[in-house]
């Protein structure tokens, strides 16, 4: 139960951050028609310029400081770059991204090496935030910070006791992703740049003839996105890892996020993060495969099937390709996407 | 330029350029006559075929796709199973094997082509990235067919000898992919001068407008996209036994990232522009690589130049000036050329040297701030080195735009003097 | 004589559109003839791009019928629809830009001439297609500009070879949407005369916001506005009916009775 519980709540903050990567991608792609392909090369540098940062001056003023750094860089290659290619189409723009994606990882593993760098999350989010004790006899409790040890082993041997911490890390990420999205909400639809914004979605021209600076709307856009993905950066970075591969482990799928939530749909996005992000963490710890589940209901198998490869592959070797399956079915069954309003 | 440019060279011309095409092929391994000389012209005819099986979908078809990889690579493993098999008793000759791998790519391509070519534009390209994402994912999980880690090896000195040809020696091995070379570039341009390929031109200039003039949009993507992962399959099995080892990076998206770039960089608008994006994909990945480890990102700079200021390739470079040549204006802006060439050695110069002396101190501290450089010592930690090589690169980029504009000027000039001359009668 | 289904190449049976919640086009039953010339006139806004969109297959009906020659076509896919012998041209020029004036004409009439999705024959083979193209470029007077890139043709010269893409497959119903959308006066009038010449004997529809192009062009004319036909008359009836000239505050039949030809 405990396990039900912890892994949701990991699923859960992982989608999050998967919806903080997407919703700064669905921005730039209603707004502009672009697909940025860099977008996982920005989460990518936010994490590095934030543990650099945070060499200097620590954890917390590096997670406002990184993602503004991030934030000016994607602005200023709107404006340099992506401006100059616009008049090509939408096939250019996409590709430019797709090389500044290359030039920018690139770029990070030569400043900062190829190793994975130790970016630790600050003191105070060390350790659990809370952890979930199940004790065979008296059911589960719920103790903040760590459980000591004593709780955990228990004295007489015939009781089984598991502890389940739920890293203050995860919740940090939760936290900052709803905070996040909540002001991204509350500015596009109550502060009157929101508006603009919203309209520029759709009619940008119209938007334009009416004396708004639609190219300096993108840039701000392009730039608040980016920014999105540097903050994503620095929470993942130092949660998970800090590494040349960070940005290819994320990169493909908040791709597939955003067209299995329909491009384009805000909501979509959100809820594609959530169900890919929860699916994911439950399948990597899944233990299962076929064989052991025909085992545990009792069948009994032959010496050919027990050891046939495709029926011994467990839910956690399977997990990668989840995402990119979701991604055909989707595609299959309802091209649109989930909540997709215009056929991509 | 807002104009699009067309110059068709009479017909006499296309006989000679294929005779040439097919003397060059039989000619280029005498003149370099090394080892490396020859695997390296080897995987050269490989890859110009498959850049090309990639224009089909992106020039011809305004097709993105991410995923290219996952046809020459799994017809690349589908190749390598059977020659394997052909030590088991295959009644089948060595030389015919790349064209399992073409209907290997066939087979892929209907399969995943029915779920891809339903949308087209960007959704198309990210069904593409996520095909082959789930593909390369797969790779890990069936050892059986991929081989796991280690991948799945072959020999392809298997089978009757005949005339005394084995595939033994690389030489013999180069000639069998030249003549498939030859073969694949000559189907893949007839295709671009039937109905079909026609119409695949059409479906990229106005998707909407074909299927106002009866044609299912749908499926002549479908049915190009087949055609390209049939040429697809074939690079990836001639690639199988020319490496005699096939491993799961082959289906990969750095792969697909790659075909993409230097197809782009050849030149995706114009026919032989793949071939060059070819010739210099395998120039980068077995030379440029060898020279500096930055070549990535060289690479990555190069691209976005182009698309920026080149969109039509070298290929398209080429062409524009093969047309001012045919009006005998080359002569006057050659000039601009080469300040232009020079300053962007200039400035190529300066940011090498910066890059070099970054990777240097990161990856080689232990033998202290010195290195060389193209035969010139520099000192990473001295701080004249940085300004040195920072204060060339302006320099080179403030004259470079300066004399862009010029050249600029010069060539709208031109382009007026030879609309006067030809009085718009000119394929502009 | 009864008039039978059959009788009519196009009609249109209480045709009606929805987006959303907002009823475009507001049941419309239309019957014409084969051979007639119908033009299609009305404020804008009234949905008469909108109806060519539902007959040619751009979108669905939400209900109703399109029936050619007594076949129902509502609902079928352009390709469809085109193959079963309704062809149309746009508002907005869309030709093949990168390809050149006889490549576009050919790439229109491809598969009516049966060579489908072939890949196995050469374009420069096929006689007839190449011949067809040819008489179409002399239709609509392009043949100096064979190989010239249609993206760098002059907008009226697009508008021509967007016309010869309509008629280039032969389709016996031609819709035309404003073909002389952006035209000065004189360019419209030498167009109309190319249109005249290139659809004979062909059943025409044409939206027209030029009231001298329609009155001189069309055998009848129906009226559109808010989505419903109003009025479906010969010329001087539709000229003359009150609501029709209320539907256009007076001001512009009044200037076609004078202007037009």
């Amino acid at each position: 139960m405990e396990f039900f519980i912890i892994s949701m709540l990991n699923g859960l903050s992982y989608g999050l951050l998967l919806f903080m990567l997407s919703s700064g991608l669905t921005l730039i792609f209603s707004m502009m028609g672009v697909l940025n392909f860099a977008h996982a090369s920005f989460y990518m540098l936010g994490a590095y310029i934030g543990y650099s940062i945070s060499r200097f001056t620590g954890f917390w003023p590096a997670l406002i400081l990184a993602p503004l750094v991030v934030g000016v860089l994607g602005a200023l290659f709107e404006r340099v770059f992506l401006r100059r290619v616009h008049k090509f189409g939408h096939v250019p723009e996409l590709l430019i991204t797709f090389g500044m994606s290359y030039v920018i990882i690139e770029l990070v593993q030569l400043v900062w090496g190829r190793i994975t760098l130790e970016f630790k999350p600050p003191e105070s989010l060390q350790g659990p935030v809370f952890t979930l004790v199940n004790d065979g006899v008296k059911g589960i409790s719920l103790l903040w910070g760590a459980a000591p040890a004593d709780v955990c082993s228990a004295a007489d041997a015939a009781v089984r006791v598991v502890c389940s911490p739920f890293p203050a890390t995860r919740g940090f990420m939760m936290l900052v992703a709803l905070v996040m999205l909540g002001a991204v909400w509350l500015m596009l639809t109550r502060t009157r740049i929101g508006l603009v914004i919203q309209a520029s979605l759709t009619h940008p021209e119209a938007v334009q003839s009416l004396g708004h600076n639609v190219p300096r709307v993108f840039m701000l856009v392009f730039g608040a996105g980016s920014a999105l993905a540097g903050l994503a950066g620095v929470i993942g970075g130092s949660t998970f890892l800090t590494e040349p591969a960070m940005a290819a482990a994320v990169g493909s799928v908040i791709f597939v996020v955003v067209v299995v939530g329909g491009l384009g749909s805000l909501s979509g996005a959100f809820l594609a993060s959530i169900l890919i992000g929860v699916l994911q963490t439950f399948a990597v710890a899944m233990d299962h495969s076929l064989v052991s589940l025909a085992q545990q209901w009792g069948l009994s198998l032959g010496p050919a099937s027990l050891d046939n490869s495709y029926l011994k592959l467990t839910l956690a070797q399977v997990a990668p390709i989840l995402p990119y399956l979701f991604l055909v079915l989707i595609l299959i069954f309802r091209p649109r996407g989930l909540l997709g309003k215009r056929e991509g | 330029m807002n104009t699009h440019y067309e110059y068709k060279p009479a017909n006499v011309g296309r006989w000679l350029i294929w005779t040439l095409f097919a003397l060059v092929l039989a000619g280029v391994p005498h003149i370099f006559t090394s080892g490396l000389g020859t695997t390296v012209l080897t995987q050269m005819g490989i890859a110009i075929i498959a850049c090309l099986s990639y224009n089909i979908l992106l020039g011809q078809g305004g097709m993105l796709s991410f995923g290219h990889a996952v046809y020459t690579g799994l017809g690349a493993f589908l190749t390598m199973h059977a020659l394997n098999r052909i030590g088991d008793g295959l009644p089948l000759p060595v030389s015919l094997l790349p064209l399992v791998g073409g209907l290997a790519g066939i087979g892929f391509a209907v399969l995943f082509g029915y779920v891809s070519t339903r949308k087209s534009g960007t959704t198309f390209a990210m069904i593409t990235l996520g095909l082959g994402e789930l593909v390369f994912a797969l790779s890990l999980m069936i050892p059986e067919f991929f081989g796991g880690e280690g991948g799945v090896s072959g020999n392809r000195v298997v089978g009757p000898v005949r005339a005394g040809i084995s595939f033994g020696p690389p030489l013999q091995v180069y000639y069998l992919i030249a003549i498939y070379t030859f073969l694949s570039v000559a189907a893949m341009f007839a295709f671009t001068r039937t109905p079909l390929g026609r119409m695949l031109n059409a479906v990229r200039d106005n998707p909407e407008r074909v299927e106002f003039v009866g044609y299912n949009t749908r499926m002549v993507r479908y049915i190009a996209f087949i055609l390209a992962g049939f040429f697809a399959g074939i690079a990836g099995g001639l690639g199988a036994l020319n490496f005699e080892i096939v491993t799961a990076e082959v289906v990969g998206t750095a792969r697909s990232g790659a075909y993409l770039l230097f197809t782009f960089l050849g030149g995706a608008t114009f026919f032989f522009g793949p071939i060059i994006g070819g010739i210099l994909m395998v120039l980068a990945f077995v030379l440029l690589s060898e020279f500096t480890k930055a070549w990535l990102l060289y690479l990555g700079l190069i691209f976005i130049f182009m698309v920026m200021y080149a969109p039509g390739g070298i290929a398209s470079l080429i062409m524009m000036n093969l047309r001012l040549a045919k009006y005998g204006r080359l002569r006057q802006i050659w000039v601009s050329y080469l300040g232009l060439g020079v300053c962007a050695l200039v400035i190529l110069t300066g940011a090498a040297v910066l890059i070099e002396m970054v990777y240097h101190l990161q990856l080689g501290s232990a033998v202290g701030p010195q290195l060389l450089f193209l035969g010139i010592p520099f000192n990473a930690g001295d701080m004249n080195s940085w300004f040195g090589s920072v204060f060339v690169m302006l320099t080179g980029l403030g004259l470079f735009e300066l004399l862009r504009r010029q050249y600029l000027r010069e060539w709208s000039d031109i382009q007026e003097r030879i609309e006067e001359d030809t009085k718009g009668q000119d394929l502009l | 004589m009864s008039q039978t289904a059959a009788n009519f190449s196009l009609e249109l049976k209480d045709l009606r559109k929805s987006f959303g919640k907002t009823e475009i086009i507001r049941g419309v039953s239309l019957a014409v003839r084969p051979g007639e010339r119908i033009g299609i006139i009305g404020p804008n806004g009234a949905g008469k791009s909108t109806l060519f969109n539902l007959i040619s297959g751009r979108f669905a009906p939400s209900s109703g019928q399109v029936l050619l020659n007594g076949q129902r076509i509502d609902g079928q896919q352009p390709y469809e629809i085109n193959r079963a012998g309704l062809s149309r041209s746009f508002q907005i020029t869309h030709v093949f830009p990168k390809l050149s004036v006889f490549e576009n004409l050919r790439c229109g009439l491809l598969w009516s001439m049966g060579y489908k999705y072939s890949f196995w024959k050469f374009l420069v083979d096929l006689k007839d297609a190449n011949e067809r193209t040819l008489e179409l470029m002399s239709m609509i007077k392009l043949d100096k500009k064979r190989d010239m890139l249609a993206a760098n043709l002059t907008y009226s010269e697009q508008r021509a070879l967007e016309i010869g893409i309509t008629i280039a497959g032969g389709a016996p119903v031609i819709l035309l949407d404003e073909p002389t959308a952006g035209m000065s006066r004189s360019e419209s009038r030498d167009f109309v005369r190319l249109i005249k010449e290139v659809t004979v004997g062909k059943t025409l529809l044409t939206v027209e916001h030029d009231m001298g192009v329609v009155f001189g062009l069309a055998d009848k004319i129906a009226v559109v506005v808010y989505g419903e036909v109003i009025d479906f008359d010969l010329p001087e009836n539709v000229r003359a009916n009150p609501r029709v000239q209320e539907a256009y505050l007076g001001s512009t039949v009044a200037d076609a009775q004078s202007g037009g030809h």
